[in-house]
């Protein structure tokens, strides 16, 4: 750091002097340096005044994925003197966020990286794992129990779609486990700390979440949340009764031995797929709810593997694709369904399924909430897992087991070698009803869709 | 000094002749100019005329008996005794006008009993309250407060002491200068008629050669808002200071709305914001508001849902709080709903016009609000000018703010003495007492930019923080940020904004170079004393770059 720094005292003069040459009453735009070399560029955190020696970072006005023109305003940096707007000089991709909102950087240490296309973007991701070092993340929340369905912390190119494991324990300020009741300082207070409010028993007036609530979630041990991926607590050495919802599995696996099911796999690459989901997560947008969509869209070309057979001799076309999605909960597994699937838009999907995990949790979902599926959808990329066969529910056609997406290296039409992101999909079907060229165009649809999803945020 | 003795020679002859005693100082207090007055008022003076200009004076304020002129009971008659009626009475009787003014409630109107006046006494509070909470701030400045509080009821008195104080204030200014003022709800009748009375007692009839509406605005309830003065209010009670809620949901983010905010917040209380539109602080610069949102909001216990309508307010009753339906401002769809300790409703003000009996002179109001010209002369429905007749201050709905209804008076009694005045509302200041105060004057950066689209000029912004000033610092103050909007062309200033330390005080050398026209590159050498916050202006006005003598050769050919 000494050496930059000392780097640092010949950029400002120049820096200044650039400004004077401007003649500007106020320095407005950003002084960017770039190396020529790399198709990377860094954006450096600009000297706004002359005696400015490091700015923090306000906000970010563009985010990681965006694409920016030059001149367009990418960050508001707080100087000694003022905010100002920091536009960027370069066309590009803002591939990576060194520095985030809140924190500082010194005058002329790189805060951000811009990539010139979106290949490059994970590429530059790589490189801004090797300047964490001089940024400090925000420390990861205290308790996994808390954790809202979202990423589990993955290596940056594999997106890992969701499993949802947490105890269900509604606290008296939430009505029915749609919401929570909690004061605006405690709100604030979550947030900043990594609380979850859902987890949180509320002491205030009606049972409102209140501040010293918070903060003592955060204070107190972990509750008696199973934690998951660890050993679970099972009483070794005695017999233990299925619960009803054990029981309730255990006799539709037992059915299942009575369908004749085989199974195709398919190897689908999704970069676009990961590209789509970055630029619009930040919308509440998950890649269940993409993978759904997507998968509905297919079903709506294939209405075969929509349909099941209920009495041995008949096709059953069903007039809805509701999409069901297995989630492992506390103790046992449920299927939450996205009805309508290939109506609903990708962001009405999103926030359907957030309500549906919720309730899941807190083990308030309708028998029509979890009985209405025609096709499932089960998914263990998170334990990176990269294929295994699931095993047909009864009463439908079809389930697609979805495995981790990993990068790969793989030889393209051309003759050349590439690395591109791949995810293994296996569907078992039950053969009485659909047959092997179906199900293989069916697979072929959803691989077209996944690899080109345009049509995704329809 | 002989002004004093002249009054003090008023005094012992007025209670010579057995007339209330005057108190000079209380009545000088409120304006130099009616110091003139005064000294003419008693009827049998013999105080030598010392100004020929005088004389007119005199003859008409030679005692209340004198007739007005042209038959009529008054020269002026005032509806309405709040700011606007105040300031156009006192203007008028120094112009030798013989005015009477109605009140129906209470002398003062709203900003002295019900707005400016309470609630600056208790941002005040809140101010300090503030300031002696702020471990950090005290730190840094090497103090050391121990566990600051306060007492409710005593804070409550203090807003209700101030605002008792100056209304007897302004009646009493009134009563010394000749004002009579009649009580009763003043009621049109026809041209130049005007009847008023008590509810219940008989009703006196009076003829004026001019009638000035200034009924001002009660405080706005939407629909489906239920009130009832303890849980769910306005600002009408939120002044009393009745009680501190422990989480109160504020309707509304206007600058009512967050003065409100920052007392609440800083007395204890939780706030949550309810916004129609989609951002905080409509009414702002937008520059302005989102710096306010930094400063004002993000570090304070507030939250806030902006784009929604409040649809539906229950109060508290029988243990269960305040229950608050948000429905989505464009959808109308249900989002969610609150539940909180009280409910403050700050969406705005409607005009006071009922039982003006607008209708006798033809008169209709565009959603309560008079219409009126650019003299504040009303408008019948045919869009004609209903002559002698002119309303002013909130019930015009033309600026809503307090100085404006008297600037607003004053103008129209300027024209009444028959020089014609069109006051220039551009050049009128606003200012919001949150902590740190925010004021403004003339356009914000939009609308300038919108104005300069349309009229083909080009404009230029300068900007300036409060971190660079030396007494800022100097408070541990430096949170704050001045803009300018100007033409580079013309040197003509179309806006200033300030968010920062007594923002309110210092906005008015802008508002004053406005008013009078004065232009960026001829003040630019006025010397502001150092160290003082006004240097941030000092800096506006340096920093502006005008280049008469460049846009003159653009746009004329050159011969080759």
């Amino acid at each position: 750091m000494a050496g930059l720094l000392h780097l640092q005292s010949t950029l400002l003069p120049s820096a200044s002097a650039l400004r004077r040459r401007a003649g500007a009453p106020v320095p407005s735009s950003s002084r960017r340096r770039c190396r020529v070399e790399a198709k990377i560029r860094e954006i450096f955190m600009p000297a706004l005044s002359s005696t400015m020696t490091e700015g923090k970072i306000v906000s970010w006005t563009a985010a990681e994925g965006d694409r920016l023109a030059k001149g367009d305003p990418v960050v508001v940096v707080e100087s000694d003197k003022a905010d100002m707007d920091v536009e960027t000089f370069h066309d590009g991709f803002l591939a990576a966020v060194l520095v985030p909102a809140g924190e500082s950087a010194p005058v002329g240490s790189a805060i951000a990286l811009l990539a010139e296309s979106e290949e490059e973007i994970p590429v530059a991701q790589s490189q801004a794992a090797s300047f964490s070092s001089s940024s400090s993340s925000p420390p990861p929340p205290q308790e996994t129990a808390a954790e809202e369905a979202s990423l589990p912390p993955p290596p940056p190119p594999s997106p890992a779609p969701v499993a949802v494991s947490a105890p269900a324990r509604p606290s008296p300020a939430t009505q029915g486990g749609g919401r929570v009741v909690a004061s605006p300082y405690a709100k604030k207070l979550a947030k900043d700390l990594g609380v979850d409010l859902f987890s949180v028993t509320g002491s205030g007036p009606g049972g409102r979440i209140v501040a010293k609530d918070v903060e003592a979630a955060v204070a107190a041990p972990k509750k008696a949340a199973p934690v998951t991926a660890t050993r679970p607590d099972v009483p070794l050495g005695s017999t233990v009764p299925f619960t009803t919802m054990q029981g309730a599995v255990s006799k539709n696996m037992v059915e299942s031995l009575a369908v004749p099911t085989f199974r195709v796999g398919y190897t689908i690459t999704t970069d676009a797929l990961d590209l789509l989901y970055k630029k619009i997560k930040s919308k509440g947008v998950t890649m269940s709810a993409l993978l759904a969509k997507a998968t509905a869209m297919a079903l709506v070309q294939h209405p075969v593997v929509n349909s099941s057979c209920r009495d041995g001799k008949s096709f059953t076309y069903s007039s809805s694709i509701n999409i069901a999605v297995a989630v492992a909960i506390d103790g046992g597994l449920i299927t939450p369904v996205l009805q309508d699937a290939d109506k609903l838009d990708i962001y009405s999907l999103s926030r359907k399924w957030k309500e549906l995990v919720n309730k899941a949790r807190a083990k308030q979902l309708q028998p029509h909430e979890y009985n209405s599926g025609t096709f499932t959808l089960s998914n263990l990329g998170m334990f990176g897992v990269d294929r295994f066969d699931a095993i047909l529910p009864p009463g439908t056609g079809a389930i697609m087991a979805v495995g981790a997406s990993e990068p790969t290296v793989v030889g393209t039409k051309d003759g050349r070698i590439g690395i591109k992101n791949q995810m293994q999909v296996n569907v078992t079907a039950d053969h009485r009803i659909i047959y092997g060229a179906d199900l293989a165009a069916f697979l072929q649809t959803l691989a077209k869709i996944i690899e080109d999803p345009k049509d995704l945020t329809f | 000094m002989s002004l004093f003795a002249a009054s003090a020679a008023v005094a012992s002859s007025a209670a010579a002749y057995g007339y209330d005693t005057i108190r000079p100082v209380a009545r000088l207090r409120f304006c130099g100019l009616r110091r003139e007055a005064l000294r003419l008022h008693s009827p049998r003076s013999t105080l030598q005329l010392v100004a020929a200009r005088r004389s007119v004076v005199a003859a008409a304020t030679a005692g209340n008996g004198a007739a007005a002129s042209g038959g009529f009971d008054y020269d002026i008659v005032i509806i309405g005794a709040g700011v606007g009626g105040h300031g156009a009475a006192l203007h008028a009787v120094e112009k030798g006008l013989k005015t009477a003014i109605i009140e129906g409630d209470i002398v003062g109107g709203t900003c002295v009993n019900r707005g400016c006046v309470p609630s600056k006494a208790l941002l005040a509070v809140s101010g300090r309250m503030r300031e002696l909470q702020d471990e950090h701030h005290m730190k840094s400045l090497g103090l050391q407060v121990s566990s600051p509080g306060y007492d409710r009821q005593a804070v409550a008195d203090h807003a209700n002491n101030l605002a008792s104080k100056i209304r007897s204030n302004l009646t009493n200014s009134m009563k010394a200068l000749g004002v009579d003022i009649l009580t009763g709800i003043g009621t049109i009748v026809g041209k130049q008629k005007v009847r008023y009375g008590k509810v219940g007692f008989a009703e006196n009839e009076i003829t004026a050669r001019n009638i000035i509406i200034a009924t001002g605005s009660v405080p706005f309830v939407p629909k489906g808002i239920e009130i009832d003065g303890k849980t769910v209010f306005t600002s009408d009670h939120a002044l009393k200071l009745e009680s501190v809620p422990e989480w109160i949901a504020i309707v509304g983010s206007g600058y009512i709305g967050l003065e409100f905010s920052d007392v609440y917040t800083a007395l204890g209380s939780e706030v949550t914001f309810v916004e129609a539109l989609d951002q905080l602080m409509p009414g702002f610069d937008p520059e302005i508001a989102k710096l306010a949102q930094r400063i004002l909001i993000n570090p304070r216990k507030i939250d806030y849902h902006t784009g929604v309508f409040a649809s539906k307010i229950t109060p508290a009753k029988d243990g269960k709080p305040v229950l608050i339906e948000l429905i989505d401002a464009k959808t109308k769809e249900h989002k969610e709903t609150l539940e909180v300790d009280a409910a403050l409703i700050a969406t705005g003000r409607a005009p006071f016009t009922k039982g003006l009996g607008l209708e006798n002179i033809n008169v209709v109001t565009q959603r309560g609000f008079v219409p009126v010209d650019e003299r504040m002369q009303v408008m019948d429905a045919t869009g004609n000018v209903v002559p002698n007749l002119y309303c002013i201050g909130d019930a015009n709905g033309k600026l809503m703010l307090a100085h404006a209804a008297s600037a607003q008076g004053i103008s129209v009694v300027e024209q009444i003495s028959g020089r014609d005045n069109i006051l220039n509302h551009l050049s009128i200041p606003a200012a919001c007492f949150t902590h740190p105060e925010i004021s403004m004057v003339g356009l914000t950066e939009p609308q300038a930019r919108e104005k300069a689209d349309k009229e083909g000029f080009e404009i230029s912004v300068v900007k300036t923080s409060f971190k660079a000033n030396t007494k800022a610092l100097a408070e541990n103050e430096g949170d704050g940020l001045a803009k300018m909007i100007y033409r580079p062309d013309t040197g003509e200033i179309l806006g200033v904004h300030i968010l920062g330390l007594h923002a309110a005080d210092l906005i008015h050398e802008a508002s004053n170079a406005i008013a009078l026209g004065t232009h960026v590159q001829d003040i630019k050498f006025a010397v502001h004393a150092h160290p003082t916050l006004s240097e941030v202006l000092d800096e506006l006005f340096k920093a502006a770059k005008v280049n008469t003598g460049v846009s003159h050769s653009i746009n004329e050919p050159v011969a080759v």
